[in-house]
């Protein structure tokens, strides 16, 4: 009960904050969604809005300091700083004087649109965030937790073992009541049989059944070891840099494009190359604020300091058979990154998820849909399709073919 | 049905059909698998066990494999994405403006340029195989000094203060096309004291250039439009395969020779020669002719043409020559849209036929003097003179500016002999071949990928070649070279663009930024400049030209005659150290990795030579002092008395590849008349040996068992009654009729709903050049095989290109055998997996290896593939090739499989297509990499494929347009026109409307997706 006072108490604090945002600011959706789409594009990757990030936390700035001065700044801080402006040169050695890039293309509405993202935009991400922290605790009441399975099924075994014994008393009470009845010969004889224990081990049948069990277990284990030949699934080699997709793409939110450039265009999706880590890294010299240089940030200045490119691990090796183009998959099929390579953005050493063998491609290719909206190309398929009552699946187009992939 | 049924055969042991031909033709394979280091089958059992365990161990512990970024990405470098660049390739005056494709910074493919008002897109197989010259271990990797490497610092200073002391310096060269390279020589001429350039070419057109100076003073190439005659006359010019500009000529011929039911007409062709060339094949009648009497014929037609003309006659001994007669009548009524050409290099035979061009008023509308053309600017009689210099010491400097001609210039002895006698030597070429080898210095030039440069081929038309890969090796771009040794510190991209901003820029008024002209003209890779004509004087004094004509040839000849020519792939030797052209079977011969003594069949013979699957004899071959001993190879079609010769190869310091095959035949020729000769009529003898030999041919390994109706053709008189005409309409007995072969069918037949690919092969245009089949061992990774291997029947080419000859009717008797084989008629055939609806190799593969789409193709999954070869034995069209070895990183293939098996020559593989193991078919794919790119581009565009997005390797590089690759679904395509295809929805088996196109071997109702249309021939009547 108390969090969650503190927690309303929050979002009390927050709610004033946004509110306080400078009435010039709109608050209309479409101001919000074109201020969205630009942050996004030129903001997201050194600020959040309610979080202190690479930059300072966004929202309020209005409240903070005039929009013309925040215009300024956002166009380009380094002329505001130069000339000398108290609360620029502030902002400026706050974060460690690192610069923020110039944005004199974006017009007055942009930057209009832009403050009205930040002051209104996406307050819902600030509530789950706030909430986030609540939820791991509630989600102890609900559902049922593995380890509660186990107990549950030891429960269950002892109650199993406890009918068993009483079984067995209820046997033995039984027959001692028999012996002291007066019975015929054959049913003394069935009562004082004994269980041969030898004879049925040397049974023709037990013997069949255990020789044919071993063999199944042998055959199913050999062949299971067979198709995992070259399955890399798991891999997790240890990379030159130790560098962490759950910082980056986890705790950041950075867009997987804004590394690996080639996803949506071509056939690999690039490991960046060195000056796409400079563009943040000329300015980020550390992890979570500490001073100095970080040993494995140092060694990508090392490499371009030194002309010599960073040799990454590969970590999904296809071999050169298979013919895979990613812009396929991701710029015409609409895949999600995570959907092939798993939970990334809480990887801090990244591994292989998915086997990436014949059968784990063919299977999706079974039960995707094409994305057709909006997409001329698919357009007779389509048609064509109309009549089936199943929807237009990658298998009814050719998906499953041989040389969709091997030439 | 025909009425006049020819016989068609490949080889001369086809047209015989003796027993052991026919036996080893029905097996696919004629040899059993051999092994290279004779392990048995047990051994292979054993092996296979122990491999077994040993992969799946091995597999434990995976690779590392590495994945390296670029510290620095170039922005418009994306892994995976091809980049295009236009540029230039130029060798001496061969040219042809090109489109580079480069991935992940590697050019790997060449293409035309379609811009290009020249070359118009047409590339030849020795432009589409250069790009591998790129990649040769052989190109020197840094400046030497008397055979040392040294830094290019230290060589600069020796060479200026050498070249300064020297004095008297000479460069010698082949055809420069750039006037930027003639600009920084004029510089570098000027500071060593008016330093002389020397132009020479190795196969030489002096002899047009000298007649062009003697008829109308100017030393010059006209501009020649074959697309505009309707009758070509050629002497001996093979202006299809190899004279002159033959991709620009190629282009133009195809425009005449297309034909359909809205222009049913087309260029007729004459061809008078000795060997049978490509051209020669391709020409309507060809008369086999001496060389004795080449000239002589070009004298005669010249009388028959004035006569007509009122003209005066000259004097000159009567020949009877087939068809001349005839020849002249047709020019004589086609004035004005005629053409004669002749490949001799003799000045007084230009000199005549630019007379007959003139009294036929051809000269400027057929051929242009006043657009003088630039390819060949060789000047016979001053490389004569250099050379005798050279060999007398009187030469202080010599600089070989990218040539060789210690290899091939006529006195290439007398050169190497001189070159030690020159205080200072020096050579630019980017290997140590026969020439620079002999050099003091040699400043290694840049391949033509790595380099800037600028061309003028033809007045008014200029192009650009940029560098599309940084420089592999330690090399310096040689007109860089030369500005340093005179002291001109600009580097020579910024001396190229000051010469096209003072010049080009300077003369047009359309752009005015220097630096929007500079980008405009870099990305078209040409320029076109509107230019006024060059002024002509005077008209040909014949009778000069023709009394020395008469002095020279002789109506009668009894002594053997060699004629000296290019072949297709090797062209002058240049390229030789490229397995790809080594192993491009030649249009005509169909032989592989040789020159050869070609012969006629009478010769052969008289003295007892019979050719069997490539194994023949060697001949010795005396001119004057000189002899060689060559392999004799038995050509149909070769002039009586003459014999045939091919330069190009015999090089001894060219590579690896290069070394030792065939013989030099620059050796045999002279240059006594002023000129150099490639036809000796006098001092030859031939004299047979008992040596034997086996040249590898490929012509006979992929037969159809005499199956009929594989070629199809008509004459035009036949086409304009009938368009059917020629074509075979086979019936199949069903039910009590006859019905067409595709109405029986045991499957129920594949649907198309997308896509339905294509190809459409006009055998009218098809020249038989074979740049396709070089395109397509590029653009797919083909393996070159080596000789042994062709001798063995395993080449692994995907696209062949089948030449038929056809006589009246088979030949039974030894005199019938000689006259079928004394002038057959050529017809070549485009011949790769035909893509069949209903195909016998997938029925028949155990695995399910070949499979079909829902496109249309056929497909072959290597990695499915184990081997049993059941579906080449089932395929009717003999397309499916088997790989017996591991022909990639194998040491056994190593000197011959170079892109496959050195770091360097891995460079240009195609990252798209897979390289195939050892035990795995393979066959053409239609170039399913790029259906799937262009498909791809599509749905990334939201948009539906467009006729003209994807275009097969093949088709890209035909010169004359013979292949067309579309979608057949489509209506707006072109090959949904070509065939008048109605919209049958999503069926397989396509009604075709054109009347003219047919499957092969249509009776077995295997229902291609390939599609011929019959070869039209302009003749009057159907005759042999």
């Amino acid at each position: 009960m108390k969090s969650s006072f503190f927690m309303m108490l929050f979002f009390l604090l927050l709610g004033t904050q946004v509110f306080a945002a400078n009435p010039e600011v709109s608050d209309s959706e479409e101001a919000i969604a074109a201020g969205k789409s630009i942050f996004n594009a030129n903001c997201r990757s050194c600020h959040r809005l309610d979080q202190k990030n690479v930059g300072p936390a966004l929202r309020g700035v209005t409240d903070r300091h005039s929009i013309d001065w925040t215009k300024s700044f956002i166009r380009n801080s380094q002329v505001l700083i130069a000339s000398g402006d108290a609360e620029a040169v502030a902002i400026y050695n706050e974060y460690n004087q690192l610069v923020m890039p110039a944005h004199e293309f974006l017009s007055d509405d942009d930057l209009m649109n832009l403050l009205a993202y930040i002051e209104y935009g996406d307050k819902a991400d600030a509530t789950a965030a706030a909430e986030g922290g609540g939820g791991v605790a509630a989600s102890g009441g609900g559902g049922i937790p593995s380890e509660y399975l186990t107990i549950i099924l030891g429960v269950l075994v002892v109650v199993l073992l406890l009918i068993l014994v009483v079984l067995g008393l209820i046997i033995s009470v039984l027959t001692k009541y028999l012996k002291s009845q007066s019975l015929e010969e054959d049913d003394k004889e069935f009562l004082s049989q004994k269980f041969d224990f030898k004879k049925l081990v040397r049974s023709d049948a037990f013997l069949i059944i255990i020789t044919a069990l071993v063999i199944a277990l042998v055959a199913k284990t050999a062949l299971d070891e067979l198709y995992t030949v070259g399955v890399q699934q798991g891999y997790a080699p240890k990379q030159p840099i130790a560098f962490s997709h759950q910082l980056h793409a986890g705790q950041y939110e950075m867009e997987c494009q804004y590394c690996h450039t080639g996803v949506e265009i071509g056939k690999s999706a690039n490991i960046p190359s060195a000056n796409i880590c400079m563009n943040c890294h000329m300015h980020i010299q550390n992890v979570g604020g500490k001073d100095g240089i970080s040993p494995e940030i140092a060694k990508i200045y090392a490499a371009v300091d030194n002309n010599q490119p960073i040799e990454w691990v590969r970590v999904h090796n296809l071999p050169d058979l298979s013919y895979f183009n990613h812009a396929q998959h991701v710029a015409v099929g609409g895949l999600e990154c995570q959907t092939c390579h798993g939970p990334i953005e809480e990887m801090e050493v990244v591994y292989q998820h998915s086997s990436l063998t014949m059968g784990w491609c063919i299977d999706c290719h079974r039960q995707t849909d094409i994305r057709a909206d909006g997409n001329e190309y698919y357009d007779k398929l389509v048609q064509l399709h109309s009549g089936s009552k199943n929807s237009l699946k990658v298998k009814d187009i050719g998906g499953l073919e041989c040389a969709k992939c091997h030439y | 049905m025909k009425e006049n049924k020819k016989t068609y055969w490949k080889g001369l042991e086809e047209l015989t059909n003796e027993e052991s031909f026919v036996k080893n033709a029905d097996r696919e394979f004629p040899e059993g698998p051999s092994n290279l280091d004779g392990s048995s089958r047990r051994d292979f059992l054993k092996l296979m066990g122990f491999s077994l365990a040993a992969a799946s161990l091995a597999a434990c512990e995976a690779p590392v494999r590495k994945a390296i970024p670029y510290v620095n990405k170039p922005v418009d470098i994306n892994p995976s994405i091809p980049n295009y660049y236009a540029s230039t390739f130029a060798s001496g005056g061969d040219y042809a403006s090109i489109v580079v494709k480069t991935r992940e910074g590697r050019p790997i493919k060449i293409d035309g340029n379609d811009l290009s008002p020249i070359s118009q897109g047409g590339v030849s197989a020795i432009v589409e195989a250069s790009v591998l010259s790129l990649y040769d271990k052989q190109r020197l990797s840094d400046p030497m000094m008397n055979g040392e490497k040294v830094e290019w610092a230290a060589l600069d200073a020796e060479i200026k203060s050498k070249l300064m002391a020297a004095g008297n310096v000479k460069i010698v060269t082949n055809t420069i096309l750039s006037p930027s390279t003639e600009k920084a020589l004029d510089a570098f001429a000027a500071a060593f004291g008016d330093a002389e350039v020397i132009t020479y070419d190795a196969v030489s057109s002096y002899g047009i250039t000298k007649g062009a100076e003697t008829s109308y003073g100017e030393a010059i190439l006209p501009t020649y439009h074959f697309d505009k005659a309707s009758v070509i006359v050629s002497f001996g010019a093979d202006f299809l395969g190899t004279w002159i500009s033959p991709i620009e000529f190629a282009k133009q011929y195809s425009k005449g020779r297309k034909i359909s039911k809205d222009k049913p007409y087309m260029s007729r062709h004459f061809q008078f020669e000795s060997n049978l060339s490509l051209t020669g094949a391709n020409a309507d009648y060809r008369t086999p002719i001496r060389a004795s009497q080449s000239g002589l014929a070009v004298l005669a037609l010249y009388n028959a043409i004035a006569k007509k003309a009122g003209a005066s006659t000259v004097t000159g001994a009567a020949v009877e020559i087939d068809y001349l007669d005839k020849a002249a009548n047709e020019l004589w009524a086609n004035r004005g849209k005629s053409l004669v050409v002749s490949g001799s290099n003799d000045p007084n035979v230009q000199i005549v036929i630019n007379a007959i061009n003139d009294l036929l008023g051809n000269n400027g509308s057929t051929v242009d003097f006043s657009t003088p053309s630039y390819f060949r600017k060789g000047d016979d009689s001053k490389m004569n003179q250099f050379t005798a210099d050279l060999k007398a010491g009187r030469v202080g400097g010599v600089i070989f500016y990218n040539c060789n001609p210690v290899y091939d210039y006529v006195k290439g002895a007398d050169i190497a002999e001189g070159v030690s006698k020159a205080k200072v030597s020096l050579a630019t070429n980017a290997t140590l071949d026969e020439t620079a080898s002999l050099c003091q210095y040699v400043a290694p030039d840049h391949h033509f990928l790595e380099s800037w440069n600028d061309f003028n081929p033809r007045k008014g038309h200029y192009s650009l070649s940029q560098p599309t890969i940084s420089p592999l090796f330690n090399t310096r771009q040689a007109q860089e070279s030369f500005l340093i040794w005179a002291g001109n510190d600009t580097n020579y991209y910024d001396f190229l663009q000051d010469n096209w901003r003072t010049t080009l820029f300077e003369s047009q008024l359309e752009i005015s930024g220097f630096q929007e002209f500079w980008d405009r003209s870099l990305f078209n890779g040409v320029y076109a400049m509107p230019s006024e004509p060059t002024a002509l004087s005077g008209a040909a004094d014949v009778s000069a030209a023709a009394s020395a004509i008469a002095r020279v040839y002789k109506a009668e000849n009894s002594s053997d005659e060699l004629v000296v020519y290019t072949k297709v792939g090797i062209g002058n030797g240049t390229f030789a150290n490229n397995p790809w052209l080594q192993e491009m079977s030649d249009p005509i011969s169909k032989a592989t990795w040789d020159n050869y003594l070609t012969v006629s069949q009478s010769w052969a013979a008289d003295n007892g030579v019979k050719m069997f699957e490539g194994a023949t004899r060697k001949a010795r071959i005396t001119v004057g002092e000189k002899s060689v001993l060559v392999p004799v190879l038995v050509q149909p079609g070769q002039a009586k008395g003459t014999f045939g010769l091919a330069l190009g190869y015999g090089r001894t310091k060219a590579g690896r590849v290069a070394n030792g095959v065939g013989v030099n035949a620059y050796e045999l020729l002279n240059n006594a008349n002023g000129f150099t000769a490639f036809e000796l009529t006098e001092g030859v003898s031939i004299q047979l040996t008992d040596d034997t030999y086996k040249i590898a041919q490929t012509q006979t390994h992929q037969t159809y068992m005499g199956r009929d109706f594989v070629i199809q053709e008509a004459t035009l008189g036949e086409y304009k009654e009938n368009p059917s005409a020629g074509r075979d309409f086979p019936k199949v007995y069903k039910d009590g009729e006859f019905v067409k072969p595709s109405k029986i069918s045991l499957w129920k037949g594949h649907k198309y709903s997308q896509h339905h690919w294509g190809l459409a092969i006009d055998m009218n245009s098809c020249i038989g050049c074979g740049a396709c089949t070089i395109a397509c061992q590029v653009e797919n990774n083909v393996s070159v095989v080596g000789k042994q291997e062709v001798l063995n029947r395993r080449e692994m080419a995907w696209i062949r290109i089948d030449r038929y000859y056809s006589s009246p009717e088979g030949a039974s008797s030894n005199k019938e055998l000689e006259q079928a084989a004394d002038n057959p008629e050529v017809i070549f055939q485009p011949m790769m997996c035909q893509h069949c609806n209903n195909a016998p190799c997938e029925t028949v593969c155990p695995v399910a290896a070949t499979t079909h789409s829902s496109e249309g193709l056929n497909q072959m999954t290597y990695n499915r593939c184990i081997g049993t070869r059941y579906c080449a034995n089932n395929c009717p069209y003999k397309v499916r090739r088997f790989n017996w070895f591991k022909y990639h990183d194998n040491k056994e293939f190593a000197a011959v499989n170079v892109a496959q098996n050195d770091d360097l020559g891995k460079m240009v593989l195609n990252p798209d297509v897979t390289v195939r193991a050892r035990g795995v078919i393979e066959k053409c794919s239609m170039c399913v990499q790029r259906i799937q790119a262009g498909k791809l581009t599509a749905k990334k565009e939201g948009r539906k494929v467009e006729d003209g997005d994807i275009n097969t390797a093949c088709a890209t590089a035909c010169p004359t347009d013979a292949i067309v690759f579309g979608d057949m679904n489509n209506p707006e395509s072109k090959i949904t026109k070509l065939l008048q295809i109605e919209d049958q929805g999503d069926a397989a088996s396509k009604e075709v409307n054109e009347e003219r196109a047919y499957h092969v071997l249509e009776y077995l109702n295997v229902n291609p997706n390939v599609w011929y249309f019959t070869k039209i021939r302009n003749k009057d009547k159907s005759e042999a």
